[in-house]
């Protein structure tokens, strides 16, 4: 780890300023990349801007037919969450499978949505639900939000302080584990919510999460895992790393697929 | 026997602090004046080292120094030596060349150390390290073990196809004999799959010099510090023996890699007078998947000849096996005298003849890991049975059955003597555990729920309680494999027992104190079991190769039968007795044929205020040691069978079911014998399944961290199922054949054979994951559309 200046804030717009003063800032939410990063000398931020001392940032709640998830809930309190549970029961169980129990009392879901790991969870969940960041300046769709591995529509300054999901009718995530970290290898969130069918795709884009138009299709017909049979991904856009080749990913999304719309 | 005697299951004294955090681990000591070191270690597997440069690190602040293999060699610190000698073919030595603590010249492996930085604190060590610059001169690298013997590469200008030795066991001409009256061969190409040892306590040292008496402190993590000592001492000059003291406080964990002398340790002593600084190093994760030694790393071509009954003729085994980028100090004996000695299984194989040529490769070096040499035979012989039954129709059970040994002693054709055992009496209580008459049903029943069955036999053998010296020297090692004891009985009537194994999970602490209450009739909580340190423990040869309770007790139970004896004469005195009349039981002396009688605290008092005795004729005291070297290998041995099931759409396999009924001779705490099983068959599981040690071709370890490095975790098993049968071992006093590796042993054939079965062919290979065996699976149904 090399020296850095740390703050921490009390307020989101605080924060914001720090964020704007230092070119080189980073901000920390559950630190369970940015802080093994540092460890291993990969990232070098002048200043780190804790919003661990902002308060009301971690608020669960459902309004209406939207659930509001503030952007410092950790893994464990959605995992845990009575309205979620109620809610959007298979985000609920989402988290309950992000990591391990260090992880998910640390790991925050506003962390998780802007590191925007391709073998993340939530951006799989948040493309699926047609959900919307909500920063200190803006709201931004799912659609919109992820723009490629660890890239994000986030800009400078830009600090995400809830995501809010509509509530589906069904919804349901099927993981494939990486056997050695337990990232997602491949993860399909499929959700339907009045006509509309939507089919996310995590661990195996190159590009980080995706949807599956083809998948949607068929299943807008009939929402059922034979709608998917004879359905094939194309490898070509996908990744391949010793654990797991281009085309057994591509198999692999075809099968958590329907696992997925058989558990929704 | 006490309640807290041989067999109970006594909860491990040790826990207490483990669990609550009250260990003492070498990364706890700290010394006044600390500094701290980093190493710097090539980014390249491959390199000469042209020039460093250590202007822009010495100028950081808070860099002490920067010390480099120059340094070394102008200091006369020698290299590390290969601790046993193998002798090739042809009768040539084997091929070691020298291994700097620093490299000298050229780099052999990523990770390989280039220099150290010695600093007042750990950052400015680490920002030393990170200014130092290096100049290299980057080399085309070889890493795999099958292309090791024909790459262009040379790892040492010294060895000639990258060939250390080039070794053979057993009668090539029997065998071939053997196999030109054979009427069925089978035969394997199988890869055993390297490993990273991945203790939880990463390795670390701390020396530090006293100027004052010229002598040197070393606390390290090693499961055996008097060796440590010794190699420092007599190969490395690093100073006299009694000029350094070697401490191995709490270790946690070390599966064979906290064997070995490092570098590091090395380094970290002889820097500590350099800079007149203690100095002290901590592993950081990825530094221990570069640099620990590694385990396994075999390719192998076996072929087994049958007659047409299924009896086994002859066995003929190749194997190459990978040294990594120098031979470390157990590494050459691992694949010979660890490994083909071991080929003959649980059965009577009348010829063998196995070849085992050892490499050089840019990787890290390989050494012995749980089982060393021992898991990778079993793999051999238990996948190549396996086969042969399916290619003959014969059920795997009965074929093993067939051949097995069935008189003792019986003489393998590779060396080993077999003393005792009772295969068949563990096969059929394993096969009566898991219900092998059920099988097909229960097969039935998983391919109705859309999922491939298999069920897959080990009927394992090892050899440990490593071991005769006589018999080992004779062999190759560079030293004997004795242990002492020394048993101190203080007047109060506790006990200290100085022991030179050493415990780094075993728990010593509690089995060791097991035998004393045992024999002296006193609670365990009233012994102390000693260890780790040179200045406390005159000599020991330290924990490996599940020798502690065969070899290590039976030193305490040497040294206690002398207390006794000692104890008995002090009694005879205060009882006015002939001590041929006193009898001891229970801790309690009493005179035969009379109502007198004192007890073991009494007794213990009187040897040292002495006023009762007649120290004309005794001597005052009472402490007693041994030295006790075992009169044969023992063999434990016994049968695991797994059970899987195979999701043919993801590949997954899920062990659904696993027995393993072993014979371990003496069962000293059966709690803690049943955690050694679990361990070891959840390493196995690891290996059969999950962990892989990946270079790619420049020589970069692909599975250096955990994201990429796969370990077995709790619900990748399942609740193991164990049973025990008991034949005594001969070769020691108290029956112990020992425990520690039998899991890591047995495990991977069981499951790979369990997956084999479950497919319907062979053709998979270490670590069976989820990818490969989907396309096992997968390969197999389009070869068979195609026909």
């Amino acid at each position: 780890m090399y020296a850095f200046d740390y703050h921490r804030p009390s307020s989101v717009r605080q924060a914001a300023n720090m964020l704007k003063s230092n070119g080189e800032a980073k901000l920390l939410a559950g630190g369970q990349t940015l802080i093994p990063t540092l460890k291993q000398r990969l990232a070098a931020p002048e200043v780190l801007i804790d919003l661990n001392g902002v308060e009301g940032l971690d608020v669960i709640e459902l309004k209406g037919r939207t659930l509001h998830v503030g952007a410092m809930a950790r893994h464990a309190d959605v995992a845990n969450s009575e309205v979620v549970k109620e809610a959007i029961p298979a985000l609920a169980a989402l988290a309950e499978g992000i990591g391990d129990p260090h992880v998910r009392h640390c790991g925050t879901i506003g962390g998780s949505v802007a590191n925007n790991d391709p073998a993340a969870d939530y951006p799989a969940a948040l493309l699926a639900l047609g959900a919307t960041i909500h920063t200190n300046e803006r709201k931004i769709g799912a659609d919109e939000f992820f723009t490629g591995m660890f890239e994000t529509a986030l800009e400078d300054g830009e600090i995400i302080t809830k995501i809010t999901f509509p509530v589906p009718r069904r919804a349901a995530y099927s993981k494939f584990p990486n056997p050695a970290s337990r990232y997602a290898l491949v993860g399909v969130f499929v959700s339907k919510r009045g006509s509309e069918i939507r089919v996310a795709v995590t661990g195996a884009g190159a590009d980080g999460v995706f949807r599956l138009p083809g998948f949607e299709d068929a299943l807008s017909k009939r929402f059922a895992a034979k709608s998917l049979d004879g359905l094939t991904v194309d490898a070509d856009d996908l990744n391949g790393d010793i654990h797991a080749s281009a085309e057994y990913r591509a198999h692999l999304i075809g099968v958590m697929a329907k696992r997925a719309v058989a558990a929704a | 026997m006490t309640a807290t005697g041989i067999g109970a299951a006594v909860p491990r004294k040790e826990d207490k602090r483990f669990i609550t955090g009250a260990g003492h681990y070498t990364d706890d000591m700290n010394r006044p004046g600390q500094a701290y070191a980093y190493f710097v270690r090539s980014p390249y597997a491959h390199a000469w080292v042209k020039g460093i440069d250590a202007r822009s690190a010495l100028a950081v602040d808070g860099v002490l120094s920067v010390l480099t293999g120059e340094n070394l060699a102008a200091d006369s610190i020698g290299g590390l030596p290969a601790g046993w000698a193998i002798t090739s073919k042809d009768g040539s030595p084997m091929v070691t060349p020298p291994h700097p603590c620093l490299a000298q010249g050229k780099v052999r492996y990523v990770g390989d150390p280039v220099a150290v930085v010695i600093a007042e604190t750990q950052k400015a060590a680490r920002d030393g390290g990170d200014a130092l610059s290096v100049d290299y001169e980057i080399l085309d690298a070889v890493t795999e073990t099958g292309q090791a013997q024909t790459a262009s590469v040379r790892v040492h200008d010294e060895a000639p196809r990258n060939t250390a030795f080039e070794w053979e066991i057993g009668d090539k001409a029997a065998t071939d004999a053997a196999f030109a009256a054979a009427k069925h061969v089978t035969t394997i190409d199988i890869v055993n799959n390297r490993l990273v040892p991945n203790a939880i306590e990463p390795r670390a040292a701390l020396g530090e010099f006293d100027p004052g008496t010229d002598s040197f402190t070393l606390y390290t993590t090693s499961q055996n510090p008097h060796v440590a000592r010794l190699v420092m001492s007599a190969f490395l000059n690093i100073a006299p023996e009694h000029k350094l003291r070697v401490i191995a406080p709490d270790v946690g964990g070390g599966f064979g890699s906290k064997i070995y002398v490092y570098p590091e340790e090395t380094v970290c002593v002889w820097a500590s007078r350099k800079v007149g600084r203690p100095v002290k190093w901590t592993a950081e994760r990825s530094e221990s998947f570069l640099s620990d030694a590694h385990g396994r790393d075999h390719i192998t071509h076996a072929e087994l000849a049958l007659d047409e009954r299924g009896k086994f003729l002859g066995f003929r085994v190749k194997t190459v096996a990978n040294l990594g980028g120098y031979a470390s100090l157990f590494a050459t004996g691992v694949p010979t005298y660890l490994y083909a000695t071991l080929l003959s299984g649980q059965y009577d194989i009348p010829a063998i003849h196995a070849e085992v040529d050892a490499v050089y490769t840019n990787t890290t070096p390989v050494d012995a890991y749980r089982g060393a040499g021992r898991p990778e035979a079993t793999f051999v012989i238990e996948r190549i049975v396996e086969v042969a039954a399916r290619e003959m129709g014969v059920d795997p059970a009965t074929l093993r059955k067939r051949n097995f040994v069935k008189k003792f002693p019986h003489q393998t054709p590779v060396i080993m003597l077999y003393d005792a055992g009772d295969y068949g009496a563990s096969l059929a209580k394993a096969m009566e555990l898991i219900d092998y008459k059920g099988f097909a049903k229960r097969r039935r029943k998983s391919a109705k729920n859309g999922k491939l069955r298999g069920i897959g036999f080990s009927t394992y053998i090892e050899a440990c309680g490593i071991a005769p010296s006589q018999a080992v020297g004779s062999l190759g090692a560079g030293v004997g494999l004795w242990e002492s004891a020394e048993v101190r009985v203080n007047p109060t009537g506790n006990v200290e027992v100085l022991t030179g194994s050493h415990s780094h999970g075993q728990g010593h602490e509690t089995t060791f104190a097991q035998l004393v209450s045992d024999r002296l009739g006193i609670p365990i909580d009233q012994v102390e079991i000693v260890h780790g340190d040179t200045d406390k423990v005159q000599f020991g040869m330290g924990t490996y190769g599940s020798r502690s309770g065969a070899v290590g007790m039976s030193a305490i139970d040497r040294a206690l039968d002398k207390v006794i004896d000692k104890a008995k004469k002090v009694a005879s005195h205060l009882m006015e007795a002939d001590p041929g009349d006193i009898e001891f039981k229970e801790g309690s002396f009493t005179v035969a044929g009379t109502d007198k009688s004192m007890a073991w605290a009494e007794v213990s008092l009187n040897a040292y205020t002495a006023h009762g005795i007649s120290t004309a004729e005794l001597e005052p005291g009472l402490k007693e040691g041994a030295f006790y070297d075992p009169t044969n290998f023992t063999f434990p041995a016994g049968c695991h069978i797994c059970e899987v099931e195979i999701d043919e759409d993801t590949g997954v396999t899920e062990i659904v079911d696993y027995v393993a009924v072993d014979d371990f001779g003496t069962v000293i705490n059966p709690m803690i014998v049943e955690g050694q099983v679990h361990g070891g068959v959840a390493q196995g599981v690891g290996q059969a399944l999950i962990e892989n040690a990946v270079y790619d071709e420049s020589g970069q370890l692909v599975s250096g961290s955990y994201m990429d490095y796969g370990m077995p975790r709790a619900d990748d098993l399942p609740s193991f199922r164990l049973g025990f049968t008991m034949t005594e071992c001969p070769s020691n006093p108290l029956g112990i054949k020992g425990c520690g590796e039998a899991g890591a042993i047995a495990a991977p054939a069981a499951v790979i054979n369990a997956i084999t079965d479950a497919l319907g062919h062979e053709d998979i290979s270490m670590p069976a994951t989820p990818q490969k065996v989907w396309q096992a699976v997968r390969s197999h149904r389009f070869a068979e559309a195609a026909e």
